[in-house]
């Protein structure tokens, strides 16, 4: 292998590779704008919603979408369906954001550890591969149960369900990393386990983390809505997409809609998440950037 | 003259948009070498894989013609291509490790190419591929045929590739750096076999090599290539004897010689490292019991002077990384002792291992492996001071700026990003992180092994002042004689984890007592052509 004397790549043209390869790539815009309207919508969901989530008005129940005051209807209660939707985006975040801070706050540090001394991470594996001997959502399923309901509990449920895979991603690039000459030439100059990994290690393996973020992230919000379905997640009268289609369920065939757009509004989350994720990853990904 | 059985004219290739290959003409006769040399990104394999019509991704032809037998190939459509591939130019790829099918027999591989371009029937060309794998070489051929790749090593993969190439009888042979991936007493097997095959068969050769020596002693003619056009092309022992081009002339006096360099003896002769009898055992696994052993480095013994460098040269697998590794502390020695500056190094922990690592830093091989790329030069180049607590912030903000001064780069480049620098540039940087803490001994692990010639004889001539200036003893690990003889004071052979013969630089590469030196000497290309 030769390695040739050319020019040095300028500045701006490497920081701005990763964002232009993101922008280049038509998933990734699509995704983003998914996202970008996600986020909107859940953040300021008190500020675009015309009522509270669960304001009831008995006079007008089962409102076909496009009635006057009520733009996508009304439930068997009379509830604003919109208001309901942007509240419910915005649990449905807040779910996703706490779960994946958890996993990472927990996955990251064990994954590194474990990447880094064998021993520990013989345990760790081991643990790691009792759980995935789970399907996630039993998992999650049987902590929410234990817990109790509420946000915040399924939020650690998901978390704690999420661990074993961002472990497992951040480990192996651990033991990538830490074979690498640099942290070989970290190791003569006799820096410690702690500087290896918290400065060598981790911020190389960031990309791989914001990846896997992005996949724990519309699985959570899934995860949520099922758990809010299955009465073990958010607990009404708040509001959250899963309670809604667990309420639109017995309705369905006289009106569809109360179901039909909180629907949407879960497929619209999780393509945002994934579209914008696959782009992320192929624009980070070292192979295709020489 | 005869007519030119490949003639390429005013050939034009470019990737997207950037142009690869600028207005190259040359032409092969039959039965000719021909040597195409050139630094990495100078449009060698290009060129060549134009001829094939096997241009990567966004590569095309935009201008020139291709001529093969006086048929215009440029834009010749793939049926045609088909025939040419294989039939009548064959290619010996440059990596012999990922070129063949690993879950296929070695014998079918070869046997393809016959029933590929209905040479044959299916059993005769069993029979043709084991006598061709014969013909490359290989010992036992009907038993080896029936081989996969993995049983084989590297040279003896790569005389498949040849038996590969030569199957359909072609009528040039285009060899990619047929042996850059290879050592050098097997590279020159491969290419002695490679010369006489060709010359048996009359097979004209284009060889695509970065190594200059090489070409001169293989080729008729040797067309110099940079930056994707001809400097030069003339006669082998002209082009290297009397070039007349002022970048054949650099590239010439760049390409490291067996020649004694005029070097200053150093007086002083105090001993920094004093390596005893050390060995290194790696348990084998999955053999229970018994359990085997590896002594990757058996009973080696030697010392760096003061002010001078001990080199170690040696093949793939001879165990001189393992021994660099160990004197660096990165892997324990199983038996012997290593001294650095008197102190016992084998052993050593926390405090009085961190005193002597301060006095001992390395420099590796892959200048884009061993800089961290999330980093910026000057944090690259201030850890070790970090890691030791040397000076403050703005002492060490001062000491970047001298060290960069050091290694002769612009003190500007310390805002910069690894990725944003050239191979030289970054095995500056990493000499620069070698010498922060002011040590006495540097270990450099093939530092040089992975840049062009140009770059590799600037980084040489920066490590021999830095010596003379700072009084710097180095390891040099090697497996480059040349190299070693343009900056070693004293030599070290291995081979096989044992020391074969040791002694001053000019004592064993000018008269070798053993075997073994004189088969690596003899090896090296174009030897006998720089010496002459």
């Amino acid at each position: 292998m030769t390695i040739d004397a050319g020019t040095p790549v300028p500045l701006a043209r490497v920081r701005g590779r990763t964002l232009g390869r993101l922008v280049r790539n038509p998933m990734g815009v699509a995704g983003g704008v998914l996202l970008l309207i996600v986020l909107v919508a859940g953040v300021f969901a008190p500020l675009l919603a015309p009522y509270a989530p669960a304001e009831v008005h008995f006079s007008t129940p089962f409102q076909q979408p496009g009635t006057v005051g009520f733009g996508l209807g009304t439930d068997d209660l009379g509830r604003d369906i919109l208001s309901r939707v942007l509240y419910g985006t915005r649990a449905s975040l807040e779910v996703g954001a706490l779960s994946v801070l958890f996993a990472v706050a927990l996955g990251v540090p064990l994954g590194l550890l474990s990447g880094y001394w064998r021993w520990l991470d013989a345990i760790v594996s081991r643990l790691a591969d009792l759980m995935l001997a789970f399907p996630f959502l039993i998992l999650a399923v049987g902590l929410a149960a234990i817990n109790g309901g509420g946000l915040a509990n399924a939020a650690v449920a998901l978390g704690i369900a999420q661990i074993p895979t961002m472990v497992r991603v951040v480990r192996a690039d651990t033991l990538r990393l830490k074979e690498t000459d640099f942290v070989l030439a970290a190791h003569t100059m006799h820096a410690g386990p702690w500087r290896i990994l918290g400065q060598h290690v981790l911020p190389n393996a960031l990309p791989v983390i914001i990846v896997q973020a992005t996949v724990i992230m519309p699985a959570a919000v899934l995860g949520e809505a099922i758990l809010s379905f299955l009465g073990l997640g958010i607990q009404p009268p708040d509001p959250s997409l899963g309670i809604m289609l667990s309420d639109a369920q017995q309705y369905l065939f006289r009106t569809p809609w109360p179901g039909i757009f909180p629907g949407i509004a879960l497929a619209v989350i999780c393509l945002g998440f994934n579209l914008f994720g696959d782009a992320l990853r192929d624009a980070l990904d070292p192979k295709t950037s020489r | 003259m005869t007519e030119p059985l490949l003639e390429i004219n005013d050939l034009e290739v470019s990737f997207g948009d950037t142009p690869a290959v600028r207005g190259v003409s040359l032409s092969v006769a039959p039965g000719e070498r021909v040597a195409v040399v050139g630094q990495s990104g100078s449009g060698k394999s290009t060129t060549a894989h134009a001829v094939m019509g096997l241009l990567p991704g966004s590569g095309r032809v935009t201008g020139g013609t291709i001529r093969w037998r006086g048929e215009d190939i440029t834009h010749a459509g793939e049926n045609r291509l088909r025939r040419l591939r294989g039939r009548e130019v064959g290619l010996v790829p440059q990596d012999p490790m990922s070129n063949l099918n690993p879950v296929s027999r070695v014998g079918r591989q070869v046997a393809e190419t016959l029933l590929a371009h209905r040479i044959c029937g299916r059993r005769e060309a069993w029979a043709r591929a084991v006598e061709l794998l014969g013909q490359a070489g290989l010992t036992e051929p009907a038993r080896r045929a029936r081989q996969y790749p993995h049983e084989f090593s590297g040279g003896m993969r790569q005389r498949v590739l040849i038996a590969i190439g030569l199957a359909c009888r072609p009528d040039l042979l285009i060899a990619d750096e047929p042996t850059s991936a290879l050592d050098v007493t097997v590279q020159r097997q491969i290419l002695d076999h490679l010369d006489g095959l060709t010359r048996e068969l009359g097979t004209a050769l284009l060889l695509v090599t970065h190594d200059l020596g090489l070409a001169a002693e293989r080729a008729d003619r040797v067309v110099v290539m940079s930056e994707g056009e001809i400097v030069e092309t003339g006669a082998a022992k002209q082009v290297l004897t009397a070039p007349r081009e002022e970048y054949t002339q650099r590239l010439v006096a760049a390409a490291p010689s067996l020649k004694t360099p005029s070097r200053r003896p150093v007086s002083s002769s105090d001993v920094v490292l004093e390596v005893e009898h050390v060995s290194k055992e790696y348990r084998l696994r999955g053999q229970r019991g018994r359990g085997g052993v590896l002594r990757a480095v058996d009973d080696v013994s030697f010392t760096v002077e003061r002010g001078r460098t001990t080199a170690i040269v040696g093949e793939s697998g001879s165990g001189k990384t393992t021994t660099a590794r160990m004197v660096l502390g990165l892997v324990p020695a199983t038996d012997g002792r290593i001294r650095l500056d008197g102190a016992e190094l084998a052993g050593l922990h926390g405090a009085r291992l961190r005193a002597a690592r301060q006095t001992m830093q390395p420099v590796f091989q892959d200048p884009y492996a061993s800089l961290d790329p999330m980093w910026t030069v000057e944090r690259i180049v201030t850890e070790p001071l970090r890691t030791f607590g040397v000076g403050d912030r703005g002492s060490r903000r001062v000491k970047v700026a001298e060290l960069l001064d050091q290694v002769a780069l612009p003190a500007a480049l310390a805002q910069r990003y690894p990725n944003e620098l050239s191979g030289g540039q970054r095995q500056r940087v990493a000499i620069a992180r070698a010498l922060a803490l002011g040590p006495r001994l540097v270990v450099c692990d093939e530092a040089v092994s992975a840049l062009d010639v140009l770059v590799q004889d600037q980084i040489l001539g920066l490590l021999s002042e830095l010596q003379r200036e700072l009084g710097l003893s180095y390891l040099f690990i090697s497996h480059d004689l040349a190299v070693v003889r343009s900056l070693a004071h004293h030599v070290l052979v291995m081979k096989d984890g044992r020391v074969v013969e040791q002694g001053p630089v000019d004592e064993v590469l000018t008269a070798p007592s053993d075997p073994y030196t004189r088969q690596l000497l003899d090896a090296v290309p174009g030897a006998t052509a720089f010496a002459g």
